[in-house]
């Protein structure tokens, strides 16, 4: 296999570090931490308390390790939770920002100020533990539509952030969630009223910069009666050789006939060829379909971090919901990705679709891990699944633990999955019609993943193929 | 007919594949515009001779030499022989998932046009280009966009190789074993395409086991491959000869000499 194996890895490219003078609170994590977080963000007292509740929650609780993953114990003392740019900016005007920091997100290809800035996608930049500029922020709020960083929403909108926080993912689900809900710092809030259609594609974009820190992003995006939105977030990191935490906690909810589709490019420093330094991605996502009609998609492509630990899922509530998981999760060098989907059935006649798409190179593990449940009042329920792996080269894994919980007899299930691996006939077939070898393996695994692809928003569809490119193969032109 | 100058020139080639030797010193000269056939028994070597021309990877030369239009065929990467008109229609085509026929051929055609230094098609471009050739062997576009191979039947997915040879145009076809798992009319269809393609630029190397394309595709020599070695070369008439005598009695010549 090493004509294939010599194309398939290539350096990470977003592991540049910007240089700017940061504030960083000490590391460690105690009620006082929490209580400096919530008061650099301004927050209410209820805030206040609701994250001392969470914290008090996490003390009690385990880590997890059941996840087909292998990592060494993280000391959550030597981690510092808040790290922000000092000069302080100021959202109404780009002008006030630091140009190292603008500077720096048009390096990655996200450019945020007045003359750059993407046409049709409004986008939020949070670099380490603060929002640095958003975006169309004018132009959204002539239709109602609230698009901000989620501090500043706690601020603003609180009647809305009390409503719907943690209605989806409760403060002591899990290890991670309790963690995020104790020291949150930034990620963005989005509402859409009532009909309304968003006029933008709404892009967040994560930035980890400073060393021995951890990110812990919090969204949360309602979407009301009969409204439409599409949210995409990008990540990256430097390289070093520390590990760094990420856990995000993502909430949705949709009401009665609303639309919300999400979308994920992650790309964190996966670490190097011989599994040191890259990010840990613990991540907890989850979308309710509170409402009748009403429909949550995910779409993720995860080729970064060192360790990525995510279940995007879907409670379909509401009366003919629907919910959808589409991925294309890719692991080489020593990556490893446990990675799937929960569709949790309560509603009649709900629906969910899942294409999982495991891509394993290198010395990679992938393991698709998902779980279909039809509780029993959710008569007439249906779910579809596939879950597709590809090996390339003979010393990475794929595995595939799909658990299924049927507690109503009228649900129909169907499940297909397969494995494939990239073999040199297939490369051979494609050279000998002129493609180089690198262009034959991008092609293949592009055909591959196409069903998760043409999920994606158009403008960011090239991105992913591209990021794929990046990290599968030699630079393709 | 005037000398042509030769295409091909195979000298005393010796190939291994894991660690077997199965060509044993093969000698073959093919001239510009010349269909040559190779016969032969099962395991005769015929498919590794193809296989090799194209540079599987698989495949050890152990000695001898490949020139291609009086380059050295053997410093060439797979990619390289084809953008300078070496074709392959594989005997054994293999399925792209998720990408368009279309799209996969335009790809090819484009990395061949850049070799040759002239401009990249558009998918509108393309889609021109592509008529003509369809046209030119009378075959619809009906495969166009269906994945590569993916769920084709065993004579589509050989009709897509000669497809593939009338856009990509080659200098040098050749084709394995392209009329196995092929029936009457198929074979017909895929006959005429070939036949519409031949021409005084382009040579053919025809692969085959069964002397019943060659009743419709007429070579200029045909060669009996036996053992590893070619051990009869004749007239398309040496191909009736075998049809009617079997390849016993050339085996049994091949041991001897």
């Amino acid at each position: 296999m090493t004509s294939i194996e010599a194309h398939v890895q290539q350096p990470y490219k977003y592991g540049f570090v910007t240089d700017i003078e940061s504030e960083v609170v000490p590391p460690g994590l105690n009620e006082d931490v929490i209580r400096l977080i919530s008061a650099k963000k301004g927050e209410p007292a209820w805030m206040l308390e609701w994250r001392l509740k969470a914290y008090r929650n996490w003390l009690k609780m385990n880590e997890p390790h059941w996840p087909n993953v292998k990592y060494g114990p993280i000391d959550y003392q030597a981690i510092s939770y808040y790290a922000a740019p000092k000069q302080k900016p100021k959202l109404e005007s780009l002008d006030q920002v630091d140009p190292k920091l603008i500077q720096t997100f048009e390096k990655l290809g996200i450019p945020i100020d007045e003359q750059k800035r993407l046409t049709g996608v409004a986008v939020d930049a949070v670099f380490d533990s603060v929002s640095v500029a958003t975006t169309f922020q004018a132009e959204l709020a002539k239709f109602g539509v609230i698009f901000k960083p989620i501090s500043q929403a706690i601020r603003e909108h609180p009647e809305l952030v009390q409503k719907y926080l943690s209605t989806v993912v409760p403060i002591n689900d899990n290890f991670f969630a309790a963690l995020n809900s104790a020291v949150f710092t930034d990620g963005s809030f989005v509402y859409v009223p009532k009909g309304v259609r968003c006029p933008l594609e709404l892009s967040t974009y994560f930035r980890i910069n400073a060393s021995s820190t951890g990110q812990f992003e919090r969204t949360l995006i309602i979407a009301d009666e009969g409204s439409y939105v599409s949210y995409l977030e990008g990540c990256s990191a430097p390289m070093r050789d520390e590990n760094q935490l990420h856990a995000a906690v993502v909430e949705l909810v949709a009401l009665d006939r609303a639309t919300i589709k999400y979308s994920t490019i992650q790309n964190w420093y996966p670490g190097d060829e011989e599994g040191k330094g890259g990010i840990y991605n613990f991540v907890t996502k989850r979308g309710k379909c509170a409402g009748v009609n009403s429909k949550i998609s995910w779409t993720q492509v995860e080729t970064g971090s060192a360790i990525t630990w995510k279940y995007p899922g879907c409670i379909l509530q509401g009366d003919n919901s629907i919910g959808e998981f589409y991925s294309v999760a890719v692991t080489s060098h020593k990556q490893q990705a446990d990675t799937g989907t929960k569709m949790i059935h309560l509603g009649r006649n709900t629906r969910s679709t899942i294409v999982s798409k495991g891509i394993s190179a290198g010395r990679g593990q992938n393991t698709y891990r998902g779980l279909v449940k039809i509780m029993k009042g959710a008569e007439g329920a249906r779910n579809y699944s596939q879950c597709d792996s590809m090996l390339i080269g003979d010393k990475c894994g794929a595995h595939t633990f799909p658990y299924i919980d049927v507690r109503n007899s009228t649900a129909i299930m169907e499940h297909e999955a397969s494995t494939s691996k990239i073999g040199e006939d297939q490369i051979f077939y494609l050279r000998q019609r002129g493609l180089a070898a690198e262009d034959a393996v991008s092609m293949i695994v592009n055909g591959f993943c196409k069903e998760v692809f043409k999920e994606l928003p158009m403008e960011f569809a090239v991105e992913a193929t591209r990021l794929l490119g990046i990290s599968l193969e030699g630079s393709v032109g | 007919m005037a000398k042509q100058k030769a295409l091909l020139e195979v000298k005393q080639l010796r190939v291994a594949v894991a660690g077997n030797e199965i060509l044993k010193g093969v000698d073959l000269t093919i001239a510009d515009g010349e269909v040559h056939a190779i016969m032969g028994p099962n395991g005769s070597g015929k498919s590794t001779l193809a296989q090799v021309l194209a540079g599987h990877p698989a495949y050890e030369v152990r000695a001898g030499s490949v020139k291609y239009d009086g380059k050295d065929l053997f410093d060439m990467d797979p990619e390289e022989r084809a953008r300078d008109g070496v074709f392959l229609a594989f005997q054994y085509p293999v399925e792209i998932r998720g990408i368009t026929n279309s799209y996969f051929l335009r790809s090819a055609l484009n990395a061949i046009r850049k070799h040759r230094g002239e401009p990249e098609l558009d998918p509108i471009d393309f889609l021109q280009v592509l008529e003509q050739k369809l046209k030119a062997i009378g075959w619809d576009d009906s495969m166009m966009n269906r994945p590569v191979n993916e769920g084709f039947s065993g004579g589509e997915k050989k009709r897509n190789e000669i497809l593939q040879l009338a856009v990509l145009e080659p200098r040098l076809a050749i084709l394995d074993e392209t009329d196995s798992g092929l029936d009457i009319d198929a074979l017909k269809t895929v006959a005429h395409a070939v036949n519409q393609l031949r021409g005084p630029k382009r040579s053919f190397l025809i692969v085959t086991h069964y002397q019943r394309l060659l009743n419709h595709i007429t070579p200029d020599v045909v060669h009996v491959l036996a053992d590893g070695r070619i051990v009869k070369s004749g007239g398309p008439e040496l191909a009736q000869e075998l049809e009617a005598k079997g390849y016993d009695w050339l085996r049994d010549a091949a041991m001897v000499s």
